[in-house]
């Protein structure tokens, strides 16, 4: 299959998530300027973690109005699968293609750090290659990571199913220790900590690398 | 507006009236008031380094792998396989001082720019830090501010930019109370024949501004890193610069395409000095001249005077020479990234910097003279009044039960990560080991298949009581630590922290570090490829400790890393190089003496040379060889702090260890002797035989253990430790210190 990268100004992660889905899991990958108003055809598009536009104003508010940002929530609608990581999922809810909003961590300090998740849904194209119970070592690294949303979006998270991951050592605040979440379709997800780098025993940890086998095991076609 | 030129304006200008009458024979006339301003940056200490000079002729700058030497914008290193690796340290302590965040902050965007605009892009930043007393009564909640401004500082700049700051040190000492260290490294990796120089070529050919506008701010940034504090330099704020990380990382990106285009001559920051040392020195290293006009520049505050503009220390500028026609591509470019970029002026053969403002020259100077004949000072050297030889009252026995915890807690030995959880240490995946990891980072580099590992060292205490012996001490244990994780050391960079120079026992610190670190660097193989001299480190005329900051790079296979903690119970705990030697003269610069006895006297450790070179070979070799479970070296605090930062892995497997040696015990526990590496190992019989090859020391001395750290010496109980008190002490100390 082929994974799509969007580089905004200021993304700093985006090599990153290309070496990961391109070397770790050996699929094809490409960059997607964040001028280009298509998406040329990939079947997964990842908004990678960095400071599109410097994170000036707000994290996320600017890089919304990206021109390829109309063609991210055309993909979502008809169904492509859309991961947000850090920065990303920051964009995605900016863009309001995810519920909630990620504010300042507690301690107001940026951390970086591992951390240990559980998948809370199991119902999903981004955690079915994670084993029940498993417990995921990620890192996070991040400013503004605090998970935040009123009780009734929160409610209604979790009982649609749509909680996909919590931290078992919240390190930053979120509500619900919600280190992740799903759109109502369940094809859109954004999440704080970095699976693309934790894809590589070398580094660490090669738990994350879960997260972009199951998408590639979700496409219909291996492409 | 003409301005006159009176010796009062020459003096505000930190000039001499000898160096003035040079200025009036360069030019066969007076300066004008812009030319005043340009010849006073470019000729203060930061930038023509003329105290340092002649003694910098000194170190060993030349090796088999050393591409690029001192003199371009960072060193440049093969790692074989077609690539190579750019580096170098800076200070930014001065303006780190008046506005720690922003001070640091642009320290960092400095640094960075220096290696992108080698063509190498950045991949690692290691900062070595110092700071005041954190519980001074007076001093103490400054010194704190400080702290948390400066790693803020790092931490917005590296991360926002998207290089990960893998390591580093810090350290506390009163005399850094009105002087604080902010000495940032970076590195950068590029294809070798994609390196690229500071230097402009080719008469007609555009010279090109690109980045940010220039404002009014850091005028003069150079001249205030050249002069002692005073109670006025509070209202030097002005002359630091604010940086914008996300305007850097669009520069970086933009820079590297346009490079790519092959359309780029030469190209350089705009640094310290701003656009005057930018033109003069990429004209002067091309032989060449560059004519400007000033009214092309792009400016951020309106009606900026010649002298303005071209003083202004504005942050993320570069300048650029394209070539003639093909200005388009590289435009092009720029305006992909959003960027502004200008032609502001064109490469002259008449080897002159000439500056135009509203079609008017407003200077005219010959490049090589402004840029490379800074005067040169051979500046008198006096012996340093010395420190007593003996230690002060020294309580018998000592309590080691608590010492070995009040060390734990002490700001030099406890846990940093309060400091490096702030910094983004992974992004571009290739941190295998990342901070208190190892004894030094270690990186791949994905493009080779190979890793570099990089340590900062330095210790104001031991060059405080030997500049020269301290100084080899710090080349020494920079080596030790790359060794320590199983790579070679190559080469090196330096960070000269002194005092003001024009006083005698000053300078004489400074020489004899300087000759100090070039016998040991030579004696390593590690040349030195170059650095930065910061000089008037004093405030209200009290003087840092001489603090040179090594930074040393080895090469090693990519593979997990050999970590600091024991993993298993029942391995034998191997000192490789053995327990050492000291006395109460060379135990009166350990962390020990400042943190227990509270004293600072007599000489730093002794240090052999070939000995430190064979151990450093041996443990390489035992590294290699898989035959070591972890490994740590020992420094501040001794062989029982390290013990201790050993026991604090996941497991928390701690040690028994018994002594065979006559030393006192808070010495045997505590001295800080070099050339000593603590090991675990399930293979003794292999660990010896590789030791008895290399003819150094490696006793056995205990054994892992799933509970607790005990020490004897000759069978008696020294102390007996749970590992958790120890690890939590470790772990908090810092926070509580900032509390």
């Amino acid at each position: 299959m082929k994974f799509g990268v969007i580089v905004f100004p200021g993304s700093n992660c985006d090599h990153d998530a290309y070496y990961a889905v391109a070397h770790n899991l050996a699929q094809r990958a490409e960059f997607i300027w964040h001028s280009d108003t298509s998406l040329g055809g990939v079947d997964a598009v990842i908004l990678p973690g960095g400071f599109a536009y410097g994170d000036y104003l707000r994290c996320g508010a600017i890089a919304k109005f990206s021109p390829v940002m109309r063609a991210v929530r055309e993909f979502a609608a008809s169904g492509g699968p859309v991961l947000g990581i850090c920065n990303g999922f920051q964009i995605l809810v900016e863009a309001g293609l995810l519920p909630g909003a990620l504010i300042r961590n507690r301690g107001l300090k940026f951390i970086c750090r591992q951390v240990h998740l559980r998948a809370v849904t199991r119902d999903s194209i981004f955690t079915s290659a994670i084993q029940p119970g498993q417990v995921l070592r990620l890192p996070i690294a991040h400013g503004e990571g605090c998970y935040y949303a009123d009780d009734r979006t929160l409610d209604q998270l979790e009982a649609e199913d749509r909680v996909l991951f919590r931290y078992l050592d919240n390190p930053n605040g979120s509500l619900r220790d919600i280190a992740g979440v799903l759109n109502r379709e369940r094809n859109v997800m954004g999440m704080m900590p970095h699976p693309e780098r934790a894809s590589d025993p070398l580094m660490g940890s090669d738990d994350g690398l879960a997260i972009f086998r199951s998408v590639l095991n979700a496409m219909p076609v291996s492409a | 507006m003409t301005v006159a030129i009176t010796p009062e304006l020459v003096q505000q200008h930190q000039l001499t009236p000898d160096e003035y009458a040079k200025i009036v024979a360069i030019l066969g006339r007076e300066p004008s008031y812009t030319e005043l301003g340009i010849f006073s940056v470019m000729w203060s200490e930061h930038c023509s380094y003329k105290s340092s000079r002649i003694h910098l002729k000194k170190l060993p700058t030349r090796g088999k792998l050393v591409v690029q030497g001192p003199g371009e914008n960072a060193g440049i290193i093969d790692i074989g396989s077609g690539y190579v690796i750019a580096f170098k340290i800076e200070s930014h302590n001065h303006p780190s001082f008046i506005e720690p965040f922003q001070g640091a902050a642009t320290g960092s965007g400095g640094i960075l720019r220096d290696i992108f605009t080698m063509g190498a892009y950045p991949i690692a930043v290691l900062d070595s830090l110092s700071f005041g007393r954190l519980d001074d009564p007076q001093t103490g909640a400054r010194n704190r501010r400080i702290l948390s401004g400066v790693v803020a500082g790092i931490a917005h700049y590296g991360n926002c930019f998207g290089v990960p700051t893998i390591g580093g040190e810090c350290r506390f000492e009163p005399c850094y109370d009105g002087n604080p260290l902010v000495n940032v490294f970076a590195l950068g990796v590029c294809r070798k024949e994609e390196i690229f120089y500071a230097r402009a070529a080719g008469v007609g050919n555009p010279v090109i501004y690109v980045g940010a506008r220039t404002g009014r701010d850091g005028i003069h940034g150079a001249s205030m890193a050249s002069a002692e504090f005073t109670e006025e330099s509070k209202q030097k704020r002005p002359n630091v610069q604010v940086g914008d990380p996300f305007m850097e990382k669009l520069l970086l990106e933009a820079c590297l395409e346009a490079m790519r285009t092959g359309a780029i001559v030469g190209i350089q920051d705009m640094g310290a000095a701003g656009l005057t040392c930018s033109t003069c020195e990429m004209g002067s290293r091309g032989e060449v001249g560059i004519e400007i006009e000033l009214d092309r520049v792009p400016q951020r505050a309106t009606g900026m005077t010649p002298y303005e503009i071209m003083l202004s220390e504005s942050q993320e500028r570069m300048l650029l020479v394209a070539e003639k026609g093909r200005e388009n591509e590289v435009f092009a470019v720029f305006r992909k990234w959003g960027l502004e970029a200008a032609e502001i002026g064109v490469v002259t053969g008449d080897g002159k910097l000439r500056v135009r403002h509203h079609g008017e020259i407003v200077a005219e100077i010959p490049n090589r003279e402004l840029a490379d004949e800074a005067p040169v000072y051979d500046r008198p050297v006096a012996p340093l009044p010395d420190l007593p030889l003996e230690p002060g009252p020294w309580p018998h026995p000592a309590d080691l039960q608590n010492d070995l915890l009040r060390l734990l807690a002490a700001p030099d030995v406890c846990s940093k990560r309060w400091i490096w959880e702030q910094y983004d240490y992974q992004v571009r995946t290739n941190t295998i080991a990342g901070p208190e990891r190892c004894d030094a980072a270690i990186l791949r580099i994905k493009e080779t298949g190979s890793s570099i590992a990089i340590t900062l060292d330095g210790n104001g205490r031991y060059c405080r009581l030997s500049p020269r012996q301290g100084a080899m001490l710090a080349v020494a244990e920079a080596c030790r630590n790359l060794s320590t994780v199983g790579a070679r050391p190559v080469a090196a960079t330096n960070c000269l922290n002194f005092g003001n120079p024009e006083r005698p026992e000053i300078m004489a610190q400074l020489v004899e570090a300087i000759e100090g670190m070039a016998e040991a660097c030579r004696f390593f193989d590690t040349p030195i490829t170059g650095g930065n001299v910061s000089l008037y480190n004093e405030t209200l005329g009290e003087g840092i400790y001489p603090t040179p900051v090594m930074g040393i790079v080895g090469l090693l296979k990519t593979e997990a890393p050999v970590t600091i903690p024991f993993k298993n119970p029942g391995r034998s705990v191997v000192l490789v190089g053995g327990l050492g030697d000291s006395d109460e003269t060379c135990f009166g610069g350990t962390e020990y003496a400042k943190e227990i006895l509270r004293g600072l006297w007599g000489l730093p450790p002794a240090l052999d040379l070939e000995y430190e070179q064979r151990v450093h070979s041996a443990i390489r070799r035992i590294i290699g060889d898989e035959l070591a479970e972890s490994a740590h070296d020992l420094s501040d605090g001794g062989l029982a702090v390290a013990l201790a930062e050993c026991s604090f892995g996941p497991g928390e497997i701690g040690a028994q260890v018994d002594l065979s040696s006559d030393l006192r015990p808070e010495i045997l526990l505590f001295h800080e002797a070099p050339s000593r590496i603590l090991i675990s190992t399930a293979h003794p019989a292999q660990v010896a035989a590789i030791a008895a090859k290399y003819e150094i020391e490696a006793p056995v001395i205990g054994v892992t253990m799933e509970k607790g750290l005990e020490i004897r010496q000759r069978t008696v109980t020294l102390g007996a430790w749970e590992i958790a008190a120890l690890k939590s002490t470790y772990d908090h100390a810092l926070e509580t210190h900032l509390a």
